[in-house]
């Protein structure tokens, strides 16, 4: 079973569809029996960096989250904002993340030659392999993913990151530490391409 | 880099799919359900539906309808229609929704905006602006369903609702709606040069080579179109359709690298 962390963060919804339309066994839940019991965890998250730490830590589920992910080394995938709050902060906010990736969420540093490129950087991107992962097995041709956010993931050890992305420079488009996976973009939202993602972390983690 | 987006912009009637030119004489087109199955296949970057009934009808969204609509949708989805409450925004985000999509009630009470992108955030509430030229060539934006003149200039109106959290802005020209004429270049110039925020331009594309000059020449960061997604041929026959991303991102590239 995979909970699909519910802390108030986030288009839930979309996730769910997703996840039902590739037989996935999902419950949403903030519940702590549940996250005990998960083989695997899902964290979404759309919205402000605090915003998304303050019910995280209201939530009560910090130490089991911890438990299960550090200790028990259970797969866990973060979804754009629920990625970086994976890290130790963010120039966003002021409360520590997770901290269970090391690097930190920055803004997008735009050039100004470049003024062209708006920000929140929003639509569909290409991204660039830096390592292999289960999580891209048998990925189709030229896969593209839609994107939404202002800030990005910044790793101090690089061999954390999966995927790299250029907008105006390259950033961190995916990671992943063992069994800590983030994804900057909506899989959820990005057709066959995410499907095939959501589905290997189902099926190959 | 980014693609230019392309996004089929869907209207409702109740609960089927109808297609207007300038507004009026809606023609029953189909299944909306059917017709997100087509789009899903054909891996649209993203879709917009709008229930033009909503607020004529002074009712709220349909969410039932709303949510079995999302449950097909895999791609970004924007709902717009009877939008006046922000209990009703989330609830139609947690039924898979992405974006909301508001018109009339920004004229309304401009510091809906305010509220709902403090709320839920700028990325998801999309500003839609409906724009008829009136007989001095001046621009003037129309609400409820292009019924109603508001005096309000476009361009001002657009930056104002920018500065009140607006992540994009969906600019409509009812002049061009339906005629697969190509776009208002002008209006989508004036109003894209205005802002740092994303306009998706609607109303009048008939062809590809439409979505580039909207792009190019106007500063579009994404396109929409209805007729020439939903009709084919002179004889207006319905036949869902949309170009190959291989193609869209061809041409858009060829383009721009000139």
């Amino acid at each position: 079973m995979i909970v699909l962390i519910n802390y108030g963060m986030g288009n839930l919804g979309s996730i769910v569809n997703m996840l039902q339309k590739i037989g996935a066994d999902v419950i949403v839940s903030s519940g702590v029996e549940d996250i005990k019991k998960a083989k695997k965890l899902i964290l979404p998250g759309v919205g402000a960096f605090d915003n998304g730490m303050k019910n995280l830590n209201n939530s009560g589920l910090l130490s089991i989250l911890n438990d299960r992910v550090l200790k028990e080394k259970i797969p866990v995938l973060g979804i754009c904002l629920g990625m970086q709050l994976f890290t130790r902060k963010s120039e966003e906010g002021t409360l520590s993340g997770l901290g269970w990736i090391d690097g930190e969420a920055i803004r997008f540093r735009v050039d100004p030659v470049q003024k062209d490129l708006k920000i929140p950087h929003m639509g569909w991107d290409t991204v660039a392999m830096c390592k292999q992962s289960a999580l891209f097995d048998d990925m189709y041709q030229e896969p593209r993913f839609y994107f939404v956010h202002s800030y990005h993931v910044a790793c101090n050890d690089k061999n954390d990151i999966l995927t790299k992305t250029s907008y105006g420079y390259d950033f961190v488009s995916s990671l992943q530490r063992e069994n800590i996976l983030g994804v900057q973009f909506h899989p959820e939202k990005s057709h066959k391409f995410g499907m095939k993602l959501l589905k290997n972390f189902v099926d190959r983690f | 880099m980014l693609k230019t987006r392309v996004i089929p912009c869907l209207l409702l009637k109740n609960r089927g799919l109808i297609k207007t030119i300038k507004f009026k004489d809606p023609k029953y087109v189909g299944d909306p359900i059917n017709a997100v199955r087509i789009f899903n296949e054909k891996e649209v970057d993203e879709l917009i539906f709008l229930d033009t009934t909503a607020t004529l009808e002074n009712r709220k969204p349909n969410f039932q309808f709303i949510s079995e609509i999302a449950s097909e949708c895999f791609m970004p989805f924007g709902y717009g229609g009877g939008i006046r409450d922000v209990n009703d925004i989330k609830e139609i985000f947690n039924l898979g929704v992405e974006k909301i999509i508001i018109n009339s009630y920004a004229v309304e009470n401009p510091d809906f905006i305010r509220k709902a992108s403090e709320l839920y955030g700028s990325q998801s509430i999309v500003v839609s602006i409906d724009v008829k030229k009136n007989f001095f060539g001046k621009y003037e934006i129309y609400t409820q369903s292009g019924k109603k003149p508001t005096k309000l200039d476009p361009v001002e109106f657009a930056v104002k609702m920018q500065e009140f959290g607006a992540g994009e802005i969906f600019l409509n020209s009812i002049d061009r709606d339906g005629t697969l004429q190509g776009y208002d270049i002008e209006l989508i110039k004036k109003v894209s040069e205005s802002l740092s925020i994303s306009v998706i331009a609607s109303g009048g594309a008939g062809k590809i080579e439409d979505f580039v000059d909207a792009a190019k020449k106007g500063g579009a960061s994404a396109v929409a179109a209805g007729s020439m997604f939903i009709f084919h041929g002179k004889y207006r026959a319905v036949l869902i359709n949309y170009p190959s991303p291989g193609l869209i991102e061809r041409i858009l590239r060829d383009s721009f690298s000139i």
